[in-house]
């Protein structure tokens, strides 16, 4: 890597204590987050997929610290974010932000659109007199593709589609670096989500920002992510350019999370995977590779041994004994 | 005669109209998808056909649905009861929400079974059908609460329950939506082999379009309260008539063509009591000419002998709501 990257994980863990429950008499920890590093580089989109109970949302709120993190750097421009607190913090904050899945539950519903996108103004003091404020809240609105007489109108007078905008318009409002993007339209309809999709294109392109795009739809992800990263049980297990880790993944995992995607297309539609079981608990994540029990290749040692994250071919990584 | 046939089925809401004159056939055996974005009526039509919708505030107001040829509006309540859950069988989006929390699943499942199958309500016959829908270790299993299984646990328990009374027609209204990909292709191949094992006709609401070209034999493009397009999932998938149809799988990102813009539609869906008075597509349709915003729109099929009829067509006709397209 020529420079360094905007942000730069290094063997990330996120782990909660759990109490008593049915599984154990004397409660356990979850291992939420095992080991994670990546980087991500500015203007980069870095698509994060896995199945629900990955730790992939986990993840992206340790991130950009709504979150707890148990061990482990995550590295933001020059500052190391997991060890800052309070004031630091805060100042840091407006570099990077986070759309969420539900734009029913993340919006505010008692604040017009216009106070919901003046809130983070005022926080990070942005905008110096109130004429500026309304120019900057009519331009994010703009930029979004709503209207700025929207500004007046409660959230629940939106669709979901332009609720998600007026999300994604509240995340831009300090002008940030880094956007995590938790399922961004997987509530949307299709042809809602193309719209929304399409946004976040556009407004990559015209302010380099970089996105950690978290989704569980493989078409998605691959339509917007220049890298991919495949989580199973908190762990990294396959790592990849998009297109090519789609078109020859070489975990077994991704290859049967691949095969499981229905497609419209029949000539391209591959010989289905279908994986039994289901995954493990994180609470006590089985010994060897987190996927032996499910894998349809597995063979003794993936019981035991857990295959690290090796480099078969320049830029893939992958955590599988027998690639 | 085909298993389920509906006939210009329309259903209000208050003094709004949510269905509008919906006219479909489902044979034995068959799969027939019904896609189309939120609001659109297709969930509204498939609860209709068990009468499941709470009535008011829906009211039908015209048409038929008939069941092997029986029509389900004008039935007694006896004969409704041995419909629902027993000819036909639902399966719902979220299966956390439709079992009873405080009832073990093997009790719920019984239940079912004692209705409409009373000589094998017995806990072999749930231990036989938690097999069927691939429930490990089903004789402890069936002593669990929903809240101990996983989502697909849930889903299959859900489709045991639906297939205890054998019904001929199963109604699976977005069955794998709430569930993670891998487990998803579990459900659907679940489904198309119990499909090929028990002979049910399936309809299956969904808005994944990927699901639709995996499973359809038909499928019915829903929008606004009307169908729009229907025909064999091959060439409605190939070779789309209608531009909402077009506009819609266009919008679906394909595998192996990244980065590239999507297609959207513009506008947005309209709302319930707004539609326009002429074809509903109207004002969003990238094709439209001004005589489309007139007069409603009439069907048109080349197959079908039967043009502008309100019928159900036969199997293999391919018709449209748009007197534009291009074959």
């Amino acid at each position: 890597m020529p420079t360094d990257p905007l942000l730069r994980v290094e063997n990330l863990c996120v782990r909660f204590p759990v109490g008593p429950h049915a599984g154990s008499k004397t409660g356990g920890v979850v291992h939420a987050v095992e080991d994670v590093s990546f980087t991500l580089g500015a203007g980069e989109t870095v698509g994060l997929l896995g199945e629900s109970g990955c730790g992939k949302t986990t993840l992206g709120r340790a991130v950009v610290r709504l979150g707890p993190i148990t061990a482990g750097i995550v590295r933001f421009g020059g500052t190391d974010l997991s060890r800052l607190e309070g004031r630091a913090l805060r100042e840091q904050r407006r570099h990077f932000q986070m759309i969420f899945q539900d734009p029913f539950s993340s919006l505010n519903p008692r604040f017009t659109v216009g106070e919901i996108l003046g809130e983070p103004l005022d926080i990070h003091r942005l905008t110096p007199d109130s004429a500026s404020r309304e120019q900057r809240i009519t331009h994010l609105l703009e930029s979004v593709g709503l209207e700025a007489s929207h500004r007046h109108r409660y959230p629940h007078e939106f669709s979901g589609g332009q609720r998600q905008r007026i999300g994604i318009a509240r995340a831009l409002a300090v002008e940030p670096r880094l956007l995590v993007c938790d399922e961004p339209v997987s509530a949307l309809d299709v042809s809602v989500q193309a719209q929304v999709v399409n946004l976040l294109q556009d407004l990559q392109r015209r302010h380099g920002l970089a996105y950690l795009f978290i989704s569980h739809d493989l078409a998605v992800v691959e339509h917007l992510a220049h890298r991919i990263l495949v989580m199973y049980l908190g762990r990294v297990v396959e790592e990849g350019p998009a297109s090519e880790l789609c078109r020859k993944p070489l975990h077994p995992y991704t290859q049967a999370l691949v095969s499981a995607v229905p497609v419209l297309d029949s000539s391209s539609r591959r010989q289905r995977i279908v994986l039994a079981g289901e995954p493990p608990s994180p609470i006590d994540p089985p010994a060897g590779c987190p996927f032996h029990s499910r894998c349809p290749v597995a063979e003794p040692r993936c019981r035991i041994e857990r295959p690290e994250l090796r480099e078969p071919e320049t830029g893939r990584r992958v955590a599988c004994h027998r690639v | 005669m085909p298993l389920l046939e509906l006939r210009n089925l329309c259903i209000d809401f208050g003094s709004h109209r949510a269905v509008d004159a919906v006219s479909l056939s489902l044979e034995a055996g068959t799969t027939l998808c019904l896609v189309g974005e939120s609001g659109c009526g297709k969930s509204v039509t498939a609860l209709s056909i068990a009468r499941l919708l709470p009535t008011p505030p829906a009211r039908i107001r015209r048409g038929e649905i008939l069941l092997d040829g029986h029509d389900v509006l004008t039935m007694s309540p006896g004969p409704l009861q041995q419909i629902r859950g027993g000819t036909v069988g639902y399966v719902f989006q979220e299966p956390g929400a439709s079992l009873n929390p405080v009832m073990r699943i093997g009790a719920q499942i019984l239940e079912s079974l004692a209705r409409h199958r009373p000589e094998v309500a017995h806990e072999t016959e749930v231990i036989r059908l938690l097999t069927t829908v691939g429930i490990p270790a089903p004789e402890t299993r069936l002593k669990a609460y929903p809240h101990q299984l996983s989502g697909g646990m849930q889903q299959r328990v859900m489709i045991a329950m639906a297939l205890a009374p054998q019904p001929r027609l199963l109604i699976a209204d977005e069955p794998t939506t709430a569930l993670d990909v891998t487990v998803q292709a579990q459900i659907i191949e679940l489904l198309k082999d119990l499909q090929r094992r028990l002979g049910m006709a399936i309809l299956l609401i969904t808005h994944n379009l990927g699901l639709v070209a995996d499973i359809a034999d038909r499928i019915g493009v829903m929008y606004a309260g009307q169908l729009v397009e229907e025909g064999p999932a091959a060439a409605v998938l190939r070779n789309p008539r209608h531009p909402y149809t077009r506009a819609l799988l266009n919008s679906v990102p394909v595998p192996g063509r990244s980065g590239g813009r999507l297609e959207t539609i513009a506008g947005s869906v309209p709302g319930l009591g707004q539609w326009p008075p002429g074809c509903r597509f109207e004002p969003r349709c990238p094709v439209a000419r001004p005589e489309c915003s007139r007069h409603p729109i009439d069907w048109r099929s080349d197959s079908d002998p039967n043009r502008g009829q309100t019928a159900a067509p036969h199997r293999d006709s391919h018709r449209v709501r748009c007197p534009h397209t291009e074959d």
